[in-house]
């Protein structure tokens, strides 16, 4: 063999190698701390475990196999690492648009409307909500249930404490997402932070819940996940579709990111679009 | 010394071909360039509109190799762009979805906003940080083709204003894959092919060859 195949084949070997050393890392995470990495998406977690593995000053994932499993403040890390999902206010504004438009008006027929925000990340979007169904005069009779893996991620929504740097951005977003106030009026900027008005998390619960371990909590007329579900694989995609249709009222609706889709799950049958650009559905069965 | 269990044969061995081509300069191709490849990903920036229609233009609707673009685009772009490339050229064109399979006779884009990687047969998306202020990111779309195709990859850098897709390309060349640069002084801006070339790459090519060449690549039947 030439000297360059022979350095294919070993790339080739490494890489091999690296697959086993996820499959062991993951499953170590899984029996040794209950957090179920074991069926994400391949891509997207192994840049996520490298980039940790060079954050630690390691070389390997073996190496920080071994650190994980015996330094919890690294299991900290790497939870966060693979937990956090940078988003905006008022991500993808057409969403919260068409929320607006064909979602509202169905709301205001319920006395009580339960919602649930599932994956919520560091919160920007269950702000955005808030504001949203306050413009519209129904959040008094809202709840929203917003819920993360990561008991770290959610202290940082509790608090609604945002760069003030993204607020240009978030006023953009506000307005094209049919914003009817002053995206000013619901902060106040201090130092280099926007700090969020308190009365807009007032109906909101914040509490920890694994997409992929836990089970159904309540019934709801409202799921959002917006690109959570980008990170698993199909066989964890289907069964947390599964958990939200067990979660869903029926007529209730579901909101997924912009380019996610129920085409392919097992649960298409169960919802008709309300916008297929946006990502809306209703459960109608 | 203790041998590593090794996996099935690379293709391009059971093939009885060389794994990579590094060193030919001709315009021609070398029959021992000629492999199955399966997948192809580009990379482009600034001026990208215009370098990626010569090369669509060029691919007929029997193009058999799937092509997946990484295109530094604005956070908040609609979908007009593939629907501004569907005019030129007769392969579907679409902005990628999260797990859409890879088939043949299509052109991905990476969605704006989102990171595209692949995994062997589909894509997947995510909304981790931008890299060197990009997402989607071509370094990231490169460097996971590159562990999911290995030596069936070929991959193009285009016009562009910064260094994205220069580590992706080295990647690829890694795990014997083939990367094609597009020659700078045919480049809208040349900053983004000179740093893959500064990396080393397979091929340096005028913008007009490029789409031509990726079909040539493509034939299986190789005779010319």
């Amino acid at each position: 063999m030439s000297e360059e195949a022979l350095s294919i084949s070993e790339e080739q070997t490494k890489s091999d190698l690296e697959q086993l050393e996820i499959t062991l890392l993951t499953e170590g995470i899984f029996r040794h701390y209950g957090f179920d990495f074991r069926d994400y998406s391949l891509p997207s977690l192994r840049r996520r475990i490298w980039k940790r593995v060079y954050a630690e000053g390691l070389t390997t994932i073996s190496g920080l196999q071994e650190k994980i499993l015996h330094d919890s403040a690294s299991m900290e890390r790497l939870l966060l690492d693979l937990s956090i999902n940078t988003t905006a206010m008022f991500r993808d504004p057409g969403f919260y648009l068409a929320f607006r438009q064909k979602v509202v008006p169905l709301l205001r027929t319920y006395p009580f409307v339960r919602i649930w925000h599932a994956g919520c990340s560091t919160g920007e979007e269950v702000y955005s909500m808030a504001i949203l169904l306050r413009e519209e005069g129904i959040y008094d009779r809202c709840r929203i249930y917003a819920t993360d893996i990561n008991e770290a991620v959610l202290q940082k929504a509790k608090a609604g404490i945002f760069p003030l740097s993204t607020m240009q951005e978030n006023t953009s977003n506000y307005i094209a997402a049919g914003g009817t106030g002053t995206f000013s009026d619901y902060y106040t900027a201090k130092y280099d932070y926007a700090i969020f008005r308190p009365d807009l998390r007032e109906n909101v619960v914040f509490a920890q819940h694994n997409l992929v371990t836990d089970s159904s909590f309540n019934l709801f007329n409202v799921i959002f996940c917006r690109n959570v579900l980008i990170y698993f694989n199909n066989t964890l995609q289907d069964r947390v579709q599964q958990l939200f249709l067990q979660s869903m009222e029926m007529f209730g609706i579901l909101g997924l990111g912009k380019k996610e889709s129920l085409r392919y799950t097992s649960v298409a049958d169960y919802y008709d679009e309300i916008d297929a650009e946006e990502k809306l559905y209703r459960r109608f069965r | 010394m203790i041998r590593v269990n090794q996996a099935a044969p690379l293709p391009n061995e059971a093939a009885g071909l060389p794994p990579g081509i590094r060193s030919w300069r001709d315009g021609r191709v070398p029959q021992e360039a000629l492999r199955d490849y399966e997948l192809i990903v580009i990379g482009c920036s600034m001026g990208g509109m215009n370098a990626l229609k010569s090369i669509f233009e060029s691919l007929t609707r029997e193009f058999p190799l799937p092509i997946i673009v990484a295109q530094h685009r604005y956070r908040t772009s609609s979908d007009s762009l593939p629907g501004y490339f569907r005019r030129f050229v007769d392969l579907e064109v679409v902005d990628a979805a999260d797990k859409q399979y890879i088939r043949p006779g299509s052109i991905y884009f990476a969605p704006a906003d989102y990171h595209l990687l692949v995994e062997r047969g589909e894509m997947s998306l995510s909304v981790d940080d931008a890299v060197a202020y990009s997402r989607p990111s071509i370094d990231v779309l490169f460097e996971s083709a590159a562990d999911a195709y290995a030596t069936s990859l070929i991959a193009v850098v285009l016009t562009g204003a910064n260094a994205d897709g220069a580590e992706g390309a080295a990647r690829i060349r890694q795990r014997g894959g083939l990367v094609i640069a597009q020659d700078p002084s045919t480049a809208e801006s040349p900053v983004m092919p000179q740093a893959a070339i500064n990396r080393g790459v397979d091929r340096i090519l005028p913008l007009e060859r490029i789409g031509p060449y990726l079909v040539e690549l493509s034939r299986k039947d190789h005779d010319g």
